[in-house]
């Protein structure tokens, strides 16, 4: 196809990414230097019977005008990243420097807001990617073995988990476990504890977003890996039986091995979708006990009138770095190949 | 018959039942959240949420006492009436819509380029589409919201709808180019050895024979602006709001006595179209998910 076509036919998709995908990573980048504008201060007399007293206050109106004036705020360099709520590198260093020993690192480091929410982001992703992969290739096992007519229903339920809203699922998720729901009620019988709440203490809390996030993921590994078991040729499933390999055998050393690169396209797209956990966090009301890189972003932004841009822009960049670091083999990968093809 | 085959033969039985009972447990977890809360939606707070016993919630003692019938609409008319639900619902009608359309005009024209041409800089924008789907959403939002607010054009459906479309793109490009690879080339080449430009031969030669994979593409594209929350939520002012970010805002006066049942109501709301969806589309959702995968 000419330049001059190819330009015709992909011009408005790449000019929408351009302008709404990579020009806001730089207004991000931009953003990141910048930090908010100080409070402007006034000196005010007071005077009354009693003399006159002065009192500091702040001048609104000032600083309103110097906000519209300059709505970036004022520089900051890099001065965002290493402050507390981001890489915190100086409270790190006092850390190393004075501590009792491993364990009180960890706890310090874990109560900075960012360290937190990279350590809760990371094991979401690394925990439910592969939970949700295992859980969706036995049902995919299973409702291979199922009958005909029964299969359109069974994927059909399998598919909802799924195909919800997340904040909605979530939302459910959450009443049913509340402690006046069906789900917490249960539980509460079950360990003869009235007290009993998911919501009460971080590992539970954990615990109910990774069991969410299983439940939400396993359908979309399920329905591809059903799809691949389709495609596992029945001459060699044969073989392996005449062989007398058992059921079990037969998974192992036949299908596993044919679904392998399916499960490599799961894994990469699951581990993008699960890095950016945030609507469960606001639909479980977890940001006490649990909070993601995706979420600090979103908690500076929401802010009535103190809307954070810097900072927000310096953790959405992180987690930008975080999104290429977790890519990199895949596109490494892919480079190789094309780089031999041509 | 010999003892090992029919060892062998009780252990498959064994692992046939273990097999179904697994798979009618997934089936219990993965639907009955949807049935309860259907079912609950329909009963009063007290019940739903029931100090006393959760049979409250199934038999419906309190909604009897309150409104004297076992089942009652109070929540949806709460939603929908009282708290404006039915607004959000029309705003997201629009969004969606807008967003199925415009992505799958953009996507389709550029899915093709990208499919059949063999240049280098094709594989490069793939690349960045891949990439750019992976961004976390929100950390977009925090490029938007500053530039936004000083063009004066924050709060609007049409700025969320065509970030919706820009966010999508990357999606529906992939989706699009691989599918238009199982199209044969020598369809809309013999076309335009016949005389036809390349656009005339796109016109008449492609779009007739393309339309399962762009259904399959807009159902995909359908979710995405149907589910989005990040960009909603944060994009648009409060008259504005589509069904998710509006249930959020529900929950923020959460306190008041019946306020939970009214976003009950409105989740099982929102919830229908989805179930209708995959209902209607249950092959088409099945064969999307797995022709990336199968082909890729």
């Amino acid at each position: 196809m000419p330049h001059k076509t190819f330009l015709a036919f992909i011009l408005p998709a790449v000019i929408a990414m351009l302008l709404f995908i990579a020009l806001p990573i730089v207004s991000v980048i931009v953003q990141s230097l910048y930090v908010e504008h100080e409070q402007v201060l006034e000196e005010v007399e007071n005077c009354g019977p009693f003399g006159c007293t002065t009192e500091v206050r702040v001048d609104a109106e000032a600083t309103a005008a110097l906000k519209s004036a300059d709505p970036l705020g004022r520089f900051n360099g890099l001065g965002t990243f290493f402050n507390r709520s981001h890489l915190a590198v100086s409270e790190i260093g006092v850390i190393l420097a004075d501590n009792d020993g491993l364990g009180d690192i960890a706890a310090r480091i874990y109560n900075l807001p960012f360290y937190k929410a990279l350590l809760f982001t990371l094991s979401y992703t690394f925990i439910v990617t592969p939970l949700g992969m295992i859980l969706g290739f036995l049902i995919a096992l299973s409702v291979n073995s199922v009958s005909q007519v029964l299969k359109g229903p069974v994927i059909f339920f399998s598919l909802l988990p799924m195909i919800i809203t997340p904040l909605i699922g979530s939302l459910i998720l959450f009443w049913m476990i509340n402690s006046q729901g069906i789900l917490g009620s249960a539980l509460q019988a079950l360990f003869n504890d009235p007290t009993l709440s998911l919501k009460a203490s971080t590992p539970l809390t954990w615990l109910t977003l990774f069991v969410y996030g299983v439940w939400t993921a396993a359908p979309f590994s399920f329905v591809v890996f059903y799809a691949g078991l389709q495609t596992v040729p029945g001459d060699t499933l044969e073989s392996a039986m005449i062989d007398g390999a058992s059921r079990w055998e037969r998974v192992r050393y036949v299908i596993i091995p044919h679904l392998g690169p399916l499960a490599t396209f799961v894994a990469l797209v699951q581990l993008m979708d699960n890095f950016r956990v945030f609507e469960p966090i606001v639909g479980f009301s977890a940001e006490a006990n649990a909070t993601s890189l995706s979420w600090l972003v979103f908690n500076d932004l929401q802010g009535e009138s103190t809307q954070l841009f810097g900072s927000a822009a310096a953790t959405s960049l992180l987690t930008i770095a975080g999104v290429i670091v977790l890519l990199s083999p895949v596109l490494v990968r892919t480079w190789r190949e094309f780089s031999n093809k041509a | 018959m010999s003892g090992t085959s029919m060892i062998a033969r009780r252990r498959s039985r064994t692992l046939a039942t273990v097999s179904t009972l697994f798979l009618i447990t997934w089936l219990i977890v993965a639907a009955f959240p949807f049935l309860w809360t259907v079912w609950g939606s329909f009963k009063v707070e007290s019940d739903f949420f029931s100090r006393e016993s959760w049979l409250n919630a199934l038999f419906g003692v309190y909604t009897e006492m309150q409104t004297g019938a076992p089942f009652t609409g109070d929540g949806y008319y709460g939603a929908w009436i009282t708290r404006d639900f039915w607004r959000a619902v029309v705003n997201t009608a629009i969004v969606t819509l807008c967003v199925t359309v415009i992505s799958l005009t953009i996507g389709t024209l550029g899915g093709y380029a990208l499919a059949r041409s063999g240049h280098r800089y094709a594989f490069w924008i793939l690349i960045a589409a891949l990439v750019f789907r992976a961004m976390p959403h929100i950390t977009l939002v925090s490029g938007y919201l500053l530039p936004f607010f000083e063009l004066n054009i924050w709060g609007h459906l049409a700025t969320s709808i065509v970030v919706l479309v820009a966010i999508n793109q990357p999606f529906t490009l992939w989706m699009l180019h691989s599918f238009f690879l199982s199209i044969p080339k020598d369809l809309d080449e013999s076309a335009m050895v016949d005389g036809c430009t390349r656009f005339q031969a796109f016109r008449w030669v492609v779009i007739p024979v393309m339309w399962p994979g762009v259904i399959t593409t807009g159902l995909f594209s359908f979710l995405l602006a149907y589910n989005d929350f990040a960009v909603t939520a944060m994009l648009l002012s409060q008259d504005n709001q589509t069904m998710v970010p509006k249930i959020s805002s529900f929950l923020g006066s959460i306190q008041e006595q019946g306020n939970v049942m009214f976003a009950v109501a409105a989740v099982v709301s929102a919830t229908a179209p989805l179930f209708l969806l995959v209902m209607f589309f249950q092959r088409q959702i099945v064969s999307g998910l797995t022709a990336g995968a199968v082909k890729g």
